[in-house]
């Protein structure tokens, strides 16, 4: 039979041999492949949980976490595994952006001192990238963190000018906080607010009044953008002077500058750095730098020698070449992979682990130790990264489109 | 008369590139260079002074000779170190064969881990750490020479394979196909020789330090760029399930820390493997870091790829040839040529990464720093003995950058 139904039609390819069938089938496989996979593991996962008399579900979060966490938001050992989960998210999210704000400054101004015309400053931004790069953040981190273990006690603690002290409790900087005159000064920036907006207003009625008069009627710019030419050129001074005339009009001081003092056994006033948080912004912050500093070079030498050599030719000085030619070119080639140091930065601070700094990874640790619920925790670790990674990646993408489409209509 | 004087001959502008006009180029061109480098002198002269001085007299160094065993090997056993040696000879006939035969960019790599070797090799660490003899007299030059002799005569002898290999195999280019698959081999070769089998077994768990640190690489770099290549191509198929799937787990691998992954191997795991079934942490350890470092491998042959023209795919199905014969011959071969570098740049990242395993409890060369530092005996003494090991990731790192420099060099990447 199957033999005579193959000989009628001899020009059909058997449908094992048909492309559209194979890609069908191939996949299907792959997906029972995958399927079969991720069942044997549950299946086991399952017989492994029996064996440890656990059971999956999330209960556990609402219980009483009983273990204190060294530094962070508000919290007490008496509330809840999700909010001590919550109080790792902040730390982390703390770390990462106050070791982005590092990285960034100290990357750009390596990165730049990398093509200065100085052969010293050349070298030693140098060796700074190439050292810091070539040697592994924990191994950075963990030093910081000897080190920080290492300071002198409080009795003895190395003080800086009168208001940095440095102890084995951690880093104490001065700090400004708002004082007695703050209130006054509130009222100058409402003045300030208002004041801008008056001159914002006033600038586009004269500038309007202005071009109803000249004659071609055709193109005549909108009241609406004349506010926005206003908004752009005089709102910013206007409330800057106010508020920075405030600062001196105000008859107490509105921020007092709080510096750390010996009170007792321990400093107290000012902003403490904790010795696992000093130890991991450090080794964060020199490592990125290292990176971004590249980064920056890379992207300013990336802008074509053609570019600098015409404006040069046009005349624009040194400072108008990086200003308005160089850095405008840089900038979109710069971010993308800026993006990616930062998300490295803050996948980074995982390390922290390694030297008791109570992050997100952590936190999470600590509570599988004591719940045992190793497999519900570990995803609300790895979700609450991804959540991080992939927000961030989706900026990016977003921003290079925009830079791109930018680049395309010039 | 006016005439004469615009006629005057002109002398042609100095271009001579003495010292001091050196100076004045790169040091003083302008005022504020001129504050700079000054500020800059006075800044390295307190660094350099404060570093002279810790060196060279606060500085306990005995920690390193004094644990120098541990630091490289980890708890091997120091009866089975031949197997070490032996791994590390064919490792220098390999390369000795390499360097006669393609010269150029290899013998120059191979020349300079020659040096390096003849460097250590003629360290007088051992001396230094207990004697008080002057490095002129006679008895030194005897201590030197026995040390060479005697207590480092393996890497005496490596060095003379490398260069008996190395005459050996001048002027033979048949040999190319030959050494291509010795450093195929050299892999399982090195596995099976420093595993062992039978009773002479050492077990992973006994690996340690910067052998350690240097097999966890290894592995990471072998299996995660063929694993990284299938993943990029998938991520590039045509077929919307391979695609997904392969989409998602680089999506998700690079989304979250290594060092998830690796307690991931060490907590999760054990609990989805069938009850009976065990593996060794290191084992694990080596998954993780390969599965980790595939999805980042795949971005970047991805990133080869894209760059490859439609055209070479078309023309290659126009004279007939299959899928996998398209990539393996037309596309795979230009894609990983133009991402050299991008390859060079992870397996740096992927050394440094090893060191994550410390967290987990592994003994590579940072968790035994911190191991030796855990002795009450070098407690505090981390500043030396970090350096140490700082400056052993440093040296293999920085090596792979200058080698990944002077291959974009010769392929004339980025040039076009």
């Amino acid at each position: 039979m199957n033999n005579n139904t193959h000989t009628v039609i001899p020009d059909k390819i058997p449908f094992y041999r048909d492309v559209r069938f194979l890609k069908v089938f191939f996949q299907i496989l792959f997906l029972i492949g995958i399927i079969l996979l991720a069942g044997f593991l549950y299946s086991n996962m399952l017989n492994g949980l029996r064996k440890q008399n656990l059971a999956l579900d999330l209960s556990f979060l609402g219980s009483e976490a009983g273990f204190g966490i060294s530094e962070g938001i508000d919290y007490d050992p008496s509330d809840s595994y999700l909010k001590a989960f919550w109080v790792g998210i902040v730390n982390t999210l703390k770390v990462s952006i106050v070791g982005i704000l590092c990285a960034t400054i100290i990357g750009f101004i390596f990165g730049i001192a990398r093509l200065s015309s100085n052969w010293l400053i050349r070298n030693i931004a140098a060796v700074y990238v190439e050292t810091f790069r070539n040697i592994p953040l924990l191994l950075q981190i963990v030093f910081w963190a000897a080190l920080t273990r290492a300071l002198p006690t409080v009795r003895n603690s190395i003080i800086i000018s009168d208001s940095i002290v440095l102890n084995v409790r951690g880093i104490y900087l001065p700090s400004f906080e708002p004082g007695p005159g703050f209130s006054a000064w509130l009222w100058y920036l409402l003045a300030g607010v208002i004041l801008a907006i008056i001159v914002v207003l006033a600038l586009a009625v004269f500038r309007h009044s202005g071009q109803l008069r000249e004659p071609h009627d055709t193109d005549r710019p909108s009241f609406i953008s004349n506010i926005i030419f206003g908004a752009k050129w005089a709102a910013a001074p206007t409330f800057l002077i106010v508020a920075i005339a405030g600062l001196f009009l105000t008859s107490e001081a509105p921020f007092v500058v709080n510096r750390p003092v010996l009170q007792g056994f321990n400093y107290v006033g000012g902003m403490n750095l904790t010795p696992e948080f000093s130890a991991l912004l450090i080794g964060l912050a020199v490592y990125t730098s290292a990176f971004i500093a590249e980064v920056v070079r890379s992207g300013i030498q990336a802008v074509v020698k053609g570019q600098r050599e015409a404006a040069r030719a046009v005349g624009l000085k040194e400072s108008q070449v990086l200003r308005l030619i160089v850095i405008p070119q840089a900038i979109p080639i710069i971010v993308p992979p800026l993006t990616s140091q930062y998300l490295n930065l803050a996948k980074n601070s995982s390390l922290a682990t390694a030297i008791g700094f109570p992050e997100l990874l952590h936190i999470g640790h600590t509570m599988m130790n004591q719940t045992g619920q190793s497999i519900p925790i570990f995803g609300m670790v790895m979700v609450s990264y991804l959540i991080m990674s992939l927000t961030t990646s989706a900026f990016m993408n977003w921003y290079n489109h925009r830079i791109t489409r930018i680049g395309r209509s010039r | 008369m006016e005439n004469l004087a615009i006629t005057q001959e002109v002398k042609p502008p100095n271009t001579s590139k003495g010292p001091v006009k050196w100076l004045q180029d790169n040091l003083f061109n302008t005022w504020y260079n001129t504050i700079l480098t000054f500020l800059a002198l006075v800044f390295l002269f307190f660094v350099f002074r404060g570093i002279f001085i810790w060196v060279f007299t606060q500085a306990e160094w005995q920690v390193i000779p004094a644990n120098l065993q541990i630091l490289m090997i980890g708890a091997y056993p120091i009866e089975q170190v031949w197997r070490i040696w032996i791994v590390l000879y064919t490792l220098f006939v390999l390369l000795g064969l390499s360097a006669a035969v393609w010269k150029g960019l290899v013998l120059r790599i191979s020349t300079a881990i020659a040096i390096f070797g003849l460097i250590l090799l003629l360290i007088p660490l051992d001396i230094v750490k207990n004697s008080e003899i002057g490095y002129a007299t006679l008895e030194y030059n005897f201590n030197i020479a026995y040390l060479i002799f005697f207590k480092r005569k393996w890497l005496l002898g490596g060095l003379v394979l490398f260069v008996v290999s190395f005459f050996l195999g001048r002027d033979k280019n048949k040999l190319k196909r030959w050494v291509i698959g010795g450093w195929v081999l050299s892999f399982p070769w090195t596995m099976i020789t420093l595993h062992g089998f039978g009773e002479n077994t050492v077990s992973t768990t006994n690996w340690g330090g910067l052998l350690l640190t240097l097999i966890l690489a290894a592995v990471g770099i072998v299996v995660c760029f063929p694993l990284g290549v299938l993943l990029a191509l998938g991520r590039r198929s045509q077929l919307p399930a391979i695609k997904w799937v392969s989409t998602i787990y680089i999506e998700t691998t690079r989304g979250v820390p290594l060092i998830t992954i690796l307690f991931m191997g060490s907590i999760i795991f054990p609990i989805f493997m069938p009850g009976d079934f065990q593996l060794d942490k290191v084992i694990r350890a080596m998954i993780a870091l390969t599965l980790f470092s595939a999805a980042y491998m795949a971005e970047n042959v991805r990133g080869g790829l894209q760059a490859i023209p439609q055209g070479q795919v078309e023309a290659a199905q126009a004279v007939g040839l299959t899928y996998p014969k398209t990539m393996l011959f037309i596309v795979l071969p230009q894609a990983l040529r133009s991402v050299i570098p991008a390859i060079v740049g992870q397996c740096i990242s992927l050394f440094k990464d090893t060191s994550l395993v410390t967290i987990v409890g592994l003994q590579d060369l940072l968790g035994i720093a911190r191991s030796i530092l855990g002795n009450p005996t070098w407690q505090g003494l981390y500043v030396e003995l970090y350096l140490f090991i700082a400056a052993i990731y440093f040296i293999f790192c920085y090596a792979m950058s200058y080698v990944s420099q002077k291959i974009e060099a010769d392929l004339g990447i980025g040039k076009h």
